[in-house]
């Protein structure tokens, strides 16, 4: 964990209008590490976690996804190269899934692939069964995604992102949308990654899951990270007001 | 009480339909309304009836002329209807006018619908060619060739009994054009037609007289008391010389005319005409195969077309954006009639189409502006969340579009599609206005062939319906399998 970020953030900022949802936020993510974002909600933890990966755009700060680099002001017509290659090494799962309506499991996973990595169709049909066999779907991979439930589809989701072998996995809220007995499915899934060495960084608000899986836990509170280290220390012994009344709160 | 209204909505119908045929005379109504309906179409233009250049209020024309003299002379006044020249008859029939005074030629088949009074005016069939078509003297050296005239005119009868192929027209500036044009080989219409709209276009001239006849006033054949009443005020006007002295003053008096003058002319002699027969149905089925044909050609043109100008417009710079936005609102914002019209007619002089293709092109233009709307929409529909997602796997924007919006959206824009097609498959019967013969013409040409509208009407939509419903079962399939899907 001595090498260079994976995921290294400067001086964040996000402005919409009038209102500063990012005040100078500063992260970073080592390989194989899995570092947790929680924080009350509206407190700019999807805003950041967008901001990885420009779909929502920053106006001050930078940001390196292994040794890519996004900067303020870019657009998708003039910096599509730029952005293609932050995201080929970023995957995002988001919170209501969006996954393809009108393509199967299957070939949600494999679109990627093959029109952006250019496998033929043999090696990407066989990259996608493996991934959905590792979420536990490998009795699924022909169904629509309007057939499986919530679980099943954000598995899916979970799959196709990993599809592109990123260096990192951008989760935000993976369980938020789901009804609550499926919220186990999703988790046993992640955790199951992390200990593959997949490095992530989720934002969440599932505190166990974040206090046995992740290996740092940031405190996002109106913009500002306002406390972080190890999970241990800040969930079980928080010291920011805001950090306790989030969990007490929880 | 719902029954009593249908009964009594029934009984207006069927008194509504049995009017005409009433058998108590017209010159009575005429008397008592103080007016007489005179029946024509200003379209018809200088000099029969037309709009006074000086004062677009008033009707001029030496028949505006005739049918004044003649309500004074019946002691009542003269009141223009409008309406389509080939469709007179039928109107006639039907009751909204007393007389018809248009132009109309003395035919033995018209003899069989209408009554007419002694003529008002001797004509002739003049065929014009192009001055440099040298080897044109008659109408048989045009055999197998396209020859145009008005619907329904007797030249057309002419036209039909010497193999040549007939192209129909509307109005009478028209066919001349697309004679300068080429399109046509030759053109027979009245020689008042001939020399006002043909022959002063200098790069043509008058090939040969292939017929002839007389206008006379057309009136329904159980009222002969109106008829009678018509042709007394008609001698009158011939005795004291007031006919004369119109056909003078609008430059029609010629020797031809002392025959009009002095005794009744006799009838022209048109082919006899029968019922619905066989090849009627066959000309149907001809039509029917046109309609076909131009719509899914358009609709292809219009699928197309749509599509580049709603990604014009969502993706392109500010110049494509305000293009596609400029196309989609003056064709959808204009009649597609107009639109056929300047296509073909206004475009000859730089760019003269044929008829097959100015009618797909045509359509397949204005459809795609619907098009382009419904697919806007479609694209609209589908949740920016699927576009992000694309683009986070390292989708292009163009990537993204094809294989992720773009099927969604053709998905829910699907049955507005097929909404378009039917649509389209209808509208395709505008086209005969620029002389494209398909199943609502064919229609109107075996009506007025028939002497009814009535069956060959109910051919015809049977024909349409039968195009048109496996088209929506079709539809309806495709949509629910391709049905997008909740999320």
């Amino acid at each position: 964990m001595n090498a260079t970020p994976v995921v290294n953030v400067r001086g964040l900022r996000t402005r919409f209008g009038a209102t500063e949802v990012l005040r100078g936020v500063d992260l970073s993510v080592h390989r194989g590490e899995v570092v947790a974002v929680i924080g009350p909600s509206g407190g700019g933890k999807s805003t950041l976690l967008r901001g990885l990966n420009y779909l929502t755009p920053f106006s001050a700060g930078e940001v390196e996804i292994a040794d890519q680099r996004l900067w303020p002001g870019m657009s998708e017509r003039a910096h599509a190269a730029e952005l293609r290659a932050v995201r080929l090494r970023a995957g995002m799962v988001f919170q209501g899934f969006h996954l393809f309506p009108h393509l199967t499991a299957l070939g949600n996973v494999m679109e990627a692939p093959r029109r952006v990595l250019g496998l033929d169709v043999a090696d990407a049909r066989a990259r996608a069964v493996r991934l959905l066999e590792r979420v536990g779907l490998a009795s699924h991979i022909n169904a629509y995604p309007h057939t499986l439930s919530g679980g099943q589809q954000q598995r899916v989701a979970i799959a196709r992102a990993l599809a592109m072998e990123p260096e990192v996995l951008l989760l935000d809220e993976p369980t938020s949308a789901l009804d609550p007995q499926l919220v186990g499915e999703v988790l046993a899934v992640l955790t199951d990654l992390a200990v593959g060495g997949q490095t992530m960084l989720v934002v969440t608000h599932e505190i166990g899951f974040a206090r046995r899986v992740a290996h740092r836990v940031l405190v996002l509170v109106a913009g500002e990270i306002v406390e972080s280290g190890p999970a241990p220390a800040v969930l079980d012994a928080p010291r920011h007001p805001a950090t306790r009344a989030l969990l007490g709160c929880l | 009480m719902r029954s009593r209204v249908l009964a009594t909505l029934l009984a207006l119908v069927v008194i509504g339909a049995t009017e005409p045929i009433r058998a108590d005379d017209g010159l009575a109504r005429v008397q008592a309304s103080g007016r007489l309906r005179w029946g024509g179409d200003v379209q018809g233009g200088e000099p029969y009836v037309y709009q006074d250049p000086h004062d677009s209020s008033k009707l001029i024309g030496f028949e505006a002329e005739i049918a004044a003299s003649l309500a004074r002379r019946l002691g009542v006044r003269a009141e223009f209807v409008q309406n389509d020249w080939s469709n007179l008859i039928p109107s006639l029939e039907r009751g909204d006018f007393d007389v018809i005074l248009n132009g109309l030629e003395v035919t033995s088949a018209r003899r069989g619908r209408v009554a007419f009074t002694q003529p008002y005016y001797a004509f002739t069939e003049t065929l014009v060619v192009r001055r440099d078509d040298e080897a044109v003297h008659r109408l048989a050296d045009l055999r197998g060739q396209r020859v145009g005239t008005l619907s329904g005119s007797l030249a057309f009868e002419i036209l039909k009994a010497a193999a040549v192929e007939v192209v129909h027209y509307e109005g009478v500036e028209e066919p001349y054009i697309d004679l300068e044009q080429g399109r046509l080989r030759g053109v027979v219409l009245d020689n008042i037609i001939a020399d006002r709209y043909g022959l002063i276009r200098p790069t043509l001239r008058a090939a040969a007289t292939v017929g002839e006849g007389v206008y006379a006033i057309g009136v329904r054949p159980d009222e002969p008391a109106l008829l009678h009443a018509l042709d007394g005020a008609l001698a009158a006007m011939r005795h004291d010389g007031e006919l004369r002295a119109i056909l003078t003053r609008w430059k029609l008096w010629d020797a031809q005319q002392l025959s009009v003058i002095t005794a009744a002319a006799p009838a022209s002699e048109g082919p006899a005409r029968g019922g619905f027969t066989p090849t009627h149905f066959v000309l149907f089925l001809r039509g029917a195969g046109f309609t076909v044909l131009i719509s899914t050609l358009a609709m292809l043109l219009a699928v197309i077309g749509g599509l580049v100008l709603s990604v014009s417009r969502r993706y392109g710079g500010a110049v494509l954006r305000m293009g596609a936005g400029a196309y989609i609102e003056i064709f959808r914002g204009t009649p597609l009639l107009l639109q056929l019209y300047v296509l073909y007619y206004g475009l000859a002089p730089l760019w003269a189409l044929s008829p097959l293709t100015a009618a797909i092109a045509g359509l397949g233009m204005n459809y795609a502006a619907y098009e382009a709307e419904l697919y806007r929409a479609g694209m609209q529909a589908v949740p920016l969340g699927q576009t992000e997602a694309a683009l986070s796997l390292g989708m292009s924007r163009g990537l993204t579009f094809r294989r992720i919006v773009l099927p969604q959206a053709l998905r829910i824009a699907l049955p507005g599609i097929a909404n378009d097609f039917i649509a389209l498959l209808k509208d395709s019967s505008l086209v005969s206005v620029i002389t494209v013969v398909e199943l609502t013409k064919q229609m109107t040409i075996t009506a007025v062939d028939v002497r009814g509208w009535l069956f060959p009407g109910l051919v015809c939509a049977a024909l349409y319906l039968g195009m048109s419903y496996p088209l929506s079962r079709l539809a309806r399939r495709l949509e629910r399998r391709l049905s997008p899907v909740p999320t």
